[in-house]
């Protein structure tokens, strides 16, 4: 703590302003910018910071310590992080845990990205829960320059994010479930898709993931069993063409689709999405299946949601936020399709509704039966 | 699904006396399930022994049953109220065994009684460690190697097969009586014999040991619909070997990946699922190997904890209320979140600080035992302290502790560590004892590496790099120096939990300049808010807790304040009767209009509960904290009266004329020896002679004086710390040594002229009275309760035994006893409570001390008789007057009725085998225990019962007296006889009682003698019943000792005093007499005549005269 400490700040669209100190890696000119949100989790900041739904984003941390047992590669939930920064109370000096290679500061160093510490993150998440998250621009640069980056910075309203995280070309990740269990075959659309859901996939088929732009004929022409649509970045009505893609595929083979991947469905089925004040970021979201009335603990990150009232008929909401009520589940009554807009592969976060994998894998059987 | 309707009465058996391993916090959990299963219509019986419990006041239940925890008292209970259902689960160990005892004998079935919460099954699962371990076995968890013995023979089988070190771990046992680890065959032979009589089922577990690896623990919560969900996930910073009870804890867990910890949460679901708990709170233990992460199972207990309590004041989820919720029926999702009031329960609290635990002990009050740490809980009291970092949190809760340490060394108390050379230092940090944590931290300051340090102790390298931040920040500190350091340097220091106090002692200035210069820079605390979601919705709860930061969330409301200063940590001669008088006093201010403000730093108490004040203040009890809330709020006024020393020390450095009721000047008045002398003297009350002596040859000139016996003890002390009775010079010049700095006082400050030491005469064979009253700023004057003790003067208040009304004092002696407190509340200008302490000696009442404060009688008195004193006592403070209280209703007069009402003391010597099991002026007891009955024989059996001595009916009493108890014990004797008991006595004894024509049946030899049988193989044979035995007073480990502890180690009643022997005596020759019966409080608030008495069954006993 004491001695070589470089003071930084944090400057909100609003103006609010924030003292800290620099921390992982040096932004160009020292001003890093993004959409400033939080997440409440206890543990699990490198899967929330590898994971690609937060590209164009800076991560508050409301848990003061962060960083306390370092980084595995084990934990990346992508190939690197795509968030825009880190804002911490206190970054560890020092790593413990016999599964850590590097600790967390470096970490972000060697892949570029910006840091801030000592910030009263309680302070900046209660002006975010009211005031709802807003571009923000950080650094050692001077509070004039801070200023004027972060009310430049756009935000991820209407940004189109997936572009810049999905795949150039498509790769293949072979079945690694039990054995003497025939595997399916899916397809698996990334938007920005986590580590943890291609392994949960994976479980019960040999997975394709294949760029966001692909084609629904091509898809299709593989004849997969099921089609997967990946959690992702950014404002779903914002990105161009999936939903027709989507639309392409329904009713042609069984689709499952996470977070950003379910705000597609539902768009693709003529549902409208809005965006909530400060979004649901965090491991401790309580969501009703509304099917048994059992209550699973969720991991959350989303700053958009699908819009209740505009459902069309053959559409039912299967899952809900006890919170606020957000809907967090969808199934098609007339298609074998059905999304969540929460996270059941967790990475980081509970287990309770990793049944829903095995829902898709029912799916695909009497799919397939049928056919 | 809403709650059940099918049910009606609900009874709630609560955790009774406070005993290491079960404090306070049981108060806490039943109050809170009392409060929500009335909101919820329900009829609610509560079954308590302990009268200093909120929840035993008569407005927390439909009927309060003040009396012993024992199956054939409850049976009765159960008869005269017919429950529906009994919850086991909020009152701790003691009331989960004796669920067990009720289901298997049978008791339940009979009087169709439901069992919710857990049912039997499930508790048997949890507690017997072999089905538990199965279980597990079962559900794929892993567990530390070991097996089951029922004998020391197949232990030692099982020790060589899974091979030493091994732990030793009794079947259903509390806080880890009898639990311990050996590394050698002999050690365990020892120890595993002791395991075995510490089990009810004589079973212990023996299982391979793997100290030193983490600990956590893990608070779960069910629904009958199967939702579950982690309350908290707490950390150990003492590594496995050290119980959690005894062991520093953080909260959340600091060192564990997302993929550990869900694959722990994952395992805590399948336990708890398996073990069959279908609703409320448990909690289960883990241990993880800090080189490869292998996680095993500890343990799990099927109900509230004292976990649940930390994990409930630590978050804001309020365990106890919702597990009492979701035992009526209710699921997690139905019930909304207490503090958000838009949330729903069923989530997981999220939380933006942390939380450090940290226990206080008393080993100075059990000489002869060893400070060290292990698998048996030890500790008497705990403080939690809440900052946004661990540094500053466990900063914070160091300074809690009020053991005269500032914080995390930085203070003249770390002297001590410096002295010892590094390596040692090292070896002693690898062994926990009360010291670690400050010589952990010296370790690093002199130089060590965490990882030296971590391979030296098992203490995991983040805690330690942590503290190593606090060492590196105050080596910066004491660089920059105090006039140079900058905004950026104060904020950083306080940041890190540094105290005004450290920077003081750190810089060699006073703390009031620290104070100054640190607000000169604008760095003063923040108040942030405990909201169990980390800020992502609003909170409607004020919980708050200090930490610098930018800003401050508590907005000051302008009704008129009080603020209500707490009783710290629970501690030995202080504790749950003065969190009782503090919660009173909130309740009875709010009443009465104020906004009641609470600064506490004791996780196990009701004033912690967010619920009791319109504003809690999770903050140690130091000037500096206190300063901080008062400038915060700005109260009207500031009440010190009624948490015992803590708030008291801290009274006269408060701003003059805001601390409300008596003046603190008074209070030294009364504290200080040579004024109140002087105040005696002018009021013509007659004191034991006596004088005061900073040096040996001053203590002797007295003791010329006044001859011996002479008590001796250092002024300014709680529960009689360190007093003495001195019966000639050698024993003096023992007992000045031991006050000197060089004995354990030395610790605590040593002798001067402020402090010296009270040489008094010793009055022999007198009778000991306790005065509780209260008096208004007007002079208005009322006694609140007379109560004389049973054993004589020379046992400290706290730990003999009491009877209200008194059963043998004169009426004169009555009317002068209220004629001295009278006229000393009016001398002290006393406004609120005072509590007089006399020995009546033939006739002649003498003053011993006057306590211008709340006492700790004050609950006990309250329950006797039905006037809450604490109540008004706070009303007084802020200028009512009894007259208006009368009118208001508030003062009422005492209950009528000829019910008697005995307070007995709870011991915990089976705890300290080591120690000598004696009473003396020194106060030694944790807890207390109520009987009420409508003779004082009944009532005092009933209290004995309470406490865990049961007076046998039949059989063998074995006396053994000191020359100056043989009339007393003659009495005694005759007694036992006419009941039909045979008597085993002690040379000595049994020549007096045979002079007196009394049957002896057993000579007993001396210790060590040949000839025939000697006390020990007598009581280890198993042919005593009752054992009385009064020490001789001089002389070290004497027979008597041997005596004691054997019986100890039997679980052969023992009584230590003559008088007690004969109250005894009285007590079995009412029980043989009558039926027992039980009555709610209520009932004899109301007033319950002597003619409500029902024989007994069989036939009666000749008369005793
Ligand atoms: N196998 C073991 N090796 C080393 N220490 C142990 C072992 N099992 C338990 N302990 C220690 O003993 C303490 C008490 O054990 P526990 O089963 O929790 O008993 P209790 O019922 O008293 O809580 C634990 O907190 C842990 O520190
Ligand atoms: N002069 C005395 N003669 C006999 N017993 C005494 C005398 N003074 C004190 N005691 C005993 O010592 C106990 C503790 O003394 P007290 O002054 O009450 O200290 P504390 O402030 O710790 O309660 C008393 O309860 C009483 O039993
Ligand atoms: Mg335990
Ligand atoms: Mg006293």
């Amino acid at each position: 703590m004491s001695g070589e400490i470089r003071e930084a700040q944090l400057v909100l669209g609003d103006g609010t302003v924030f003292e800290g100190e620099a921390l992982g890696a040096d932004p160009p000119d020292g001003v890093a910018t993004g959409e400033v949100v939080f997440n409440t989790a206890l543990t699990g900041y490198q899967e929330i910071i590898t994971d690609p739904s937060y590209a164009g984003q800076i991560i508050t941390f409301t848990c003061p310590h962060i960083g306390n047992y370092g980084v595995t590669p084990l934990d990346d939930e992508s190939r690197r992080p795509f968030c825009r920064g880190v804002i911490v109370r206190e970054m560890a000096r020092r790593r413990s845990s016999w599964r850590a290679n590097v600790d967390l500061d470096s970490f972000l160093r060697a892949e570029g990205v910006p840091a801030i510490g000592g910030i009263d993150t309680r302070r900046l998440t209660r002006h975010i829960r009211d005031a709802g998250s807003m571009p923000g621009a950080f650094g050692t640069a001077d509070e004039a320059t801070l200023r004027a980056a972060a009310t430049a910075e756009p935000g991820t309203d209407g940004a189109d994010l997936v572009r810049r995280v999905t795949v150039d070309a498509p790769y293949t990740v072979e079945f690694a479930g039990p054995d003497g269990r025939p595997p399916r075959y899916v397809v698996a659309y990334d938007f920005g898709i986590k580590t943890t859901i291609v392994r949960h996939l994976s479980g019960i088929a040999t997975v394709e993931v294949v760029p966001a732009d692909t084609p629904a004929a091509d898809v299709l022409a593989r004849r997969p069993d099921g089609v997967f649509l990946s959690n992702g970045p950014g404002d779903p009505a914002a990105v161009e063409g999936l939903p027709a893609i989507i639309d392409g595929l329904l009713g042609e083979v069984p689709v499952f689709g996470i977070c950003l991947g379910h705000q597609l469905l539902a768009t693709a089925l003529g549902a409208a999405t809005y965006k909530l004040p400060f979004g649901h970021h965090g491991g401790n979201h309580p969501v009703k299946r509304l099917a048994t009335g059992t209550v699973e603990i969720t991991s959350q990150n989303h700053n958009f949601a699908v819009d209740d009232g505009s459902l069309p008929g053959p559409v039912e909401v299967t899952h809900r936020n006890l919170n606020d009520g957000v809907v967090e589940g969808l199934r098609c009554l007339d298609l074998p399709a059905f999304g969540v807009q929460y996270h059941p592969e967790a990475g980081p976060g509970p287990h309770d509704a990793a049944y829903l994998f095995d829902l898709f894998d029912d799916l695909m059987a009497d799919f397939g039966k049928g056919r | 699904m809403p709650r059940r309707d099918d049910l009606h009465t609900i009874l709630l058996i609560g955790s009774g006396p406070i005993v290491i391993g079960q404090a306070c916090e049981f108060d806490y959990s039943g109050t809170q399930a009392c409060r929500v299963l009335r909101d919820e219509g329900y009829r609610v019986v509560l079954a308590n022994s302990n009268p200093a419990t909120i929840m035993t006041d008569p407005d927390f239940a439909d009927a309060t049953y003040i009396e012993p925890l024992d199956v054939e008292v409850l049976e009765r209970i159960i008869e005269r109220e017919k429950p529906d259902a009994l919850l086991p689960t909020l009152g701790g160990q003691t009331a989960l065994n004796l669920a067990m005892e009720l289901a298997e004998s049978g008791v339940l079935e009979r009087h169709g009684v439901e069992m919710i919460g857990a049912d039997a099954t499930a508790i048997a699962t949890a507690e017997d460690r072999e089905l538990f371990k199965r279980a597990m076995a079962e559900i794929g968890l892993d567990a530390p190697p070991s097996a089951t013995a029922h004998t020391v023979d197949d232990a030692v089988a099982v020790a060589e097969r899974i091979g030493l070190p091994v732990v030793i771990r009794p079947a259903y046992i509390l806080g880890g009586r009898g639990t311990g680890i050996a590394s050698e065959l002999d050690e365990f032979r020892r120890k595993a014999a002791i395991g075995l009589e510490a089990s009810p089922i004589s079973e212990i577990l023996v299982e391979k040991s793997i100290a030193g690896w983490k600990e956590y623990e893990l608070e779960v919560m069910r629904d009958h619909a199967d939702n579950c969900v982690i309350v908290c996930s707490i950390e150990n910073l003492d590594p496995m070997g050290v119980h959690t009870g005894d062991s520093i804890t953080v909260a959340p867990a600091q060192t564990l990946s997302d993929v550990e910890y869900q694959a722990m949460r994952d395992a805590a679901f399948a336990c708890i699922r398996r073990v069959g708990v279908e609703t409320g709170g448990s909690n289960v233990q883990f241990a993880v190997n800090p080189v490869d992460g292998h996680m095993v199972v500890i343990e799990m207990n099927p109900r509230v904890s004292r976990s649940s309590a930390l994990a409930s004041k630590a978050t804001g989820f309020p365990i106890a209320k919702i597990a009492a919720r979701l035992a009526v029926g209710y699921t997690l999702d139905e019930i909304p979140n207490d503090i958000t009031k838009k949330t729903p329960a069923s989530f997981e609290p999220s939380i933006d600080y942390v939380v450090t635990k940290i226990p206080r002990w008393a080993f100075e009050k059990f000489p002869g035992t060893p400070d060290v740490l292990g698998t048996q809980m030890q500790s008497v009291g705990e403080v939690m302290a809440i900052g946004r970092t661990f540094p500053e949190s466990l900063q914070k809760g160091l300074r809690s502790l009020e053991q005269g340490r500032l914080g995390l060394n930085c203070d003249p108390g770390e002297a001590q560590y410096d002295e010892i050379p590094l390596d040692e230092l090292a070896r002693r940090a690898g062994i926990g004892t009360p010291e670690r944590i400050f010589q952990l931290e010296a370790c690093l300051r002199r130089g060590m590496s965490v990882d030296e340090v971590y391979a030296a102790t098992w203490v995991d390298p983040w805690f330690l790099d942590q503290m190593l931040a606090i060492t590196e920040e105050r080596a910066h500190l004491a660089e920059v120096g105090f006039e140079a350091l900058g905004r950026a340097g104060w904020r950083r220091a306080k940041r890190l939990g540094f105290s005004d106090a450290q920077l003081a002692h750190l810089w060699g200035v006073a703390e009031a300049d620290v104070r100054a210069a640190r607000k000169a820079h604008g760095v003063v605390p923040t108040y942030k808010t405990v909201d169990t979601c980390a800020a992502e919705f609003e909170a409607a709860t004020p919980y708050h807790y200090s930490t610098y930061e930018d800003t401050d969330e508590v907005v000051a409301s302008d009704r008129q304040k009080v603020v209500i200063l707490g009783s710290g940590p629970n501690r030995i001669g202080q504790g749950i009767e003065f969190d009782y008088c503090c919660v009173h006093a909130s309740f009875a201010l709010r009443d009465a209009g104020y906004e009641t403000i609470m600064v506490n730093c004791n996780p196990e108490t009701v004033s912690t509960d967010y619920d009791t004040s319109d504003r809690l203040y999770f903050e140690p009890l130091t000037h500096e904290d206190v300063m901080n809330v008062i400038e915060a709020e700005n109260p009207v006024g500031v009440i010190v009266s009624l948490g015992g020393q803590t708030p008291l020390k801290l009274a006269e450095a408060l701003p003059p004329g805001l601390v409300v009721g008596t003046p603190p000047a008074s209070i030294d008045a009364a504290e200080d020896r040579e004024r109140w002398s002087a105040l005696c003297a002018r009021l013509e009350i007659p004191q034991p002679a006596g004088g005061t002596a900073a040096d040996i040859d001053v203590a002797r000139a007295i003791v010329d004086r006044i001859g011996y016996p002479a008590l001796v003890r250092p002024s300014y002390v709680l529960g009689g710390r360190a007093m003495v009775i001195v019966y000639d010079d050698e024993g003096l010049t023992a007992a000045m040594a031991e006050m000197s700095t060089f004995g354990s006082l030395g610790k605590e400050g040593g002798l001067s002229a402020e402090r010296p030491v009270l040489v008094d005469r010793f009055l022999e064979d007198a009778t000991e009275v306790d005065c509780d009253a209260l008096r208004d700023a007007d002079g208005g004057f009322m006694i609140g309760g007379i109560m004389e003790h049973v054993e004589e003067a020379g046992v400290h208040s706290g730990d003999s035994a009491c009877v209200l009304p008194p059963h043998t004092l004169s009426v004169e002696t009555i009317s002068v006893l209220t004629d001295y407190t009278h006229r000393i509340a009016d001398a002290l200008g006393v406004i609120g409570l005072i509590n007089v302490q006399y020995a009546v000696k033939s006739g002649q009442v003498f003053v011993i001390e006057a306590n211008p404060r709340a006492s700790r009688t004050v609950p006990f008195v309250a329950k006797a008789t039905g006037v809450p004193l604490a109540k008004i006592a706070s009303r007084l403070m802020l200028g009512a007057t009894l007259a208006e209280l009368r009118t208001e209703g508030l003062v009422r007069n005492p209950a009528t009725g000829d019910h008697h009402s005995v307070k007995e003391a709870v011991l915990p010597f089976s705890r300290f085998p080591e120690a000598d099991a004696v009473l003396g002026p020194e106060m030694r007891s944790t807890g207390e225990v109520m009987g009420i009955d409508l003779t004082v024989g009944l009532a005092f059996a009933k209290a004995q019962l309470a406490a865990g001595t049961r007076l046998p009916s039949s059989g063998t009493v074995f006396l053994s007296l000191a020359d100056r108890d043989k009339d007393l014990g003659l009495r005694a004797a005759r007694h036992f006889r006419n009941l039909g008991f045979r008597l085993a006595a002690t040379r000595g004894t049994a020549a007096h009682l045979r002079a007196n024509g009394i049957e002896v049946g057993v000579d007993v030899a001396k210790i060590g003698q040949p000839d025939g049988q000697d006390a020990v193989q007598l009581i280890e044979s198993g042919e005593v019943d009752l054992v009385i035995n009064s020490p001789r007073g001089r002389g070290p480990r004497g027979d008597g000792a041997h005596i004691r502890a054997a019986a100890g180690t039997h679980k052969v009643p023992l009584l230590t005093t003559a008088a007690a022997g004969l109250a005894a005596a009285d007590g079995m020759a009412d029980r043989a007499r009558h039926r027992l019966q039980v009555r709610p409080l209520q009932e004899y608030l109301r007033g319950v005549g002597r003619d409500q008495l029902e024989p007994a069954e069989q036939p009666t006993l000749p008369d005793l005269a």
